[in-house]
């Protein structure tokens, strides 16, 4: 299994086969595995007997109750709003500490390191957590869902969009400023219409994801339909809690097609 | 003289962009009426500087404490409940995801399994998680379920798109070398599949590992609720050690899975 393979070919040649990892890694994931089982007390039989209740809980959400969508429309559309106004300022806040996070155009390394320490940080704070804070200062309500999702796109869009600046071709760039330009004009002629699809590509597939998500910012109190479901599942309404899922349902699918027909013509 | 033509040349983009400009100011309008700084007190400031206060000041024994219920442990216990929830996602996803690839199945079989793929993306993470806790029991055992759940949307997103890149001339290459339907699969096939699923399943483990708070929600194990209730108790020293360990194990984990990611994806 160790030695290395050795193939003759048919002019005499020895041709060696490179050893495959395979087998190692496959070992260590499996140690790993059972290791987690053991940590999280996972138990088939728990999962065998008791299995059957989740697709139960389910069921009973079928079929939704219509008479309830009139009380939907309110809560679905501040979430959408919600997602849609911290999605564009997150987005707007995010270029200028993309700017100070690329190398090809922060020269100081101080601030580099100190604008992508930051987004980091940021970036991997949990957006509940930064949901919670925002209740406790802002209040109660969209206010705070919209903060916790104006940080997250900050960071998130801060972050794609530094690492697309320093993929840039310089050359557009310094050919200009050879020709007389100055730094700011040869940026917007050169650099802009090299960032500009991919950014606006990456804030909608980031809307996308902030409409799920901003659903269950209400959990804490955020606002939103999160708010409602919680409402529901806690008084066992679950025809209404279905009617949510559905009515979200329909609602991310139509978000999703607009954002990728606009996406595909961008790119 | 040529290059006053050859500006002349550039198509006028105005009227598309003041169109667009207009569209998006109207919807930052239409959005902003989400924004109620009603439940906005004066109270806010102090709460904030207590916030920040404690958040600059983490409880140092708590967070080296070795106990089960300090953070280290409780971090080990977040990484196995995000381990495992990813393997069980990613080994659920396949059989879908083969069902869902166009170049497969024939389509309107492939669009019904879509959809399902689409639904259950769709629901919040939180309500499996309620369901969870109800069927095995709050603890980490109905985390791992949760997180196995969520993770099956996204992953098998990423798979299908792999599936329907798979370079098909090495098939008919096989093929005509006189190979049977099991060596096409082993030599055809996986060798394409094994670098993407692989990089999919580990960029999910890293989202997992981030969600981990959102389990501690509805009380299914890990770090998220010891955070939740801390934070629900205002002790922000705990909050803030809790956070400090998990953003430094998000970053090393980031950080070892993105080196990873670009060995697999450059082979």
């Amino acid at each position: 299994m160790l030695a290395k393979k050795k193939i003759v070919l048919s002019d005499g040649r020895e041709v060696d086969e490179p050893r495959s990892m395979f087998l190692l890694w496959l070992i260590l994931l499996l140690i790993a595995t059972w290791a987690s089982a053991r940590m999280t007390g996972f138990s088939l039989s728990v999962l065998l007997t008791r299995g059957n209740e989740f697709f139960i809980y389910f069921a009973r959400m079928i079929p939704p109750n219509f008479a309830y969508l009139s009380y939907i429309w309110g809560p679905l559309f501040d979430t959408i709003k919600m997602s849609l106004f911290g999605s564009v300022l997150g987005a707007l806040l995010a270029i200028p500490i993309a700017l100070c996070s690329a190398n090809n155009i922060m020269k100081n390394k101080f601030v580099l390191n100190l604008c992508r320490l930051f987004l980091s940080i940021v970036r991997t704070l949990p957006t509940l957590v930064v949901a919670l804070i925002a209740t406790y200062v802002l209040g109660l309500g969209t206010l705070a869902g919209t903060t916790a999702i104006t940080v997250f796109t900050f960071a998130y869009i801060g972050k794609l969009l530094y690492e697309q600046i320093e993929t840039v071709d310089m050359g557009a760039f310094e050919a200009m400023e050879a020709l007389g330009s100055t730094k700011t004009q040869a940026f917007f002629s050169a650099i802009v219409p090299q960032v500009l699809p991919s950014y606006i590509a990456n804030c909608l597939f980031n809307f996308e994801g902030n409409v799920r998500y901003a659903a269950i910012l209400g959990y804490v109190g955020a606002g939103g339909l999160g708010q409602i479901i919680n409402e529901k599942i806690g008084w066992k309404e679950y025809g209404n809690v279905g009617m949510i899922l559905l009515v979200l349902f329909i609602t991310v699918a139509i978000i999703e097609f607009i954002s990728h027909a606009i996406r595909k013509r961008i790119t | 003289m040529t290059i006053q033509q050859q500006l002349e040349l550039e198509p006028n983009y105005r009227r598309n962009r003041v169109i667009i400009s207009v569209v998006v100011i109207a919807l930052m309008f239409w959005s902003a009426t989400t924004l109620n700084f009603s439940n906005f007190s004066i109270n806010g400031f102090s709460i904030a500087r207590s916030i920040i206060n404690g958040l600059v000041n983490p409880d140092w024994a708590f967070l080296f404490n070795a106990t089960p219920s300090g953070v280290p442990y409780l971090l080990i216990e977040t990484v196995a409940i995000a381990f495992l929830g990813t393997i069980v996602g990613a080994i659920l996803a396949i059989p879908l995801s083969f069902l869902s690839a166009t170049n497969l199945i024939p389509k309107p079989i492939a669009w019904i399994f879509r959809t399902v793929i689409m639904v259950i993306r769709t629901v919040p993470v939180f309500i499996y998680g309620l369901v969870f806790v109800r069927v095995a029991g709050p603890g980490a055992f109905a985390g791992l379920l949760t997180m196995s759940f969520a993770s099956i949307g996204m992953v098998s997103k990423l798979y299908i798109e792999s599936i329907e890149d798979l370079d098909i001339k090495v098939l008919e290459a096989l093929d005509a070398c006189g190979c049977n339907t099991f060596q096409k699969i082993r030599f055809g096939i996986i060798p394409q599949l094994i670098p993407d699923f692989a990089s999919t399943v580990i960029y999910r483990f890293d989202m997992n590992l981030r969600d981990a708070t959102v389990l501690g929600l509805v009380g299914a194990g890990g770090i998220g609720a010891p955070l939740i209730f801390a934070m629900n108790a205002y002790r922000w020293s705990e909050v803030s050690s809790i956070l400090l360990g998990l953003v430094v194990l998000v970053l090393i984990v980031e950080f070892f899975s993105a080196k990873v990611r670009t060995k697999l994806v450059r082979g």
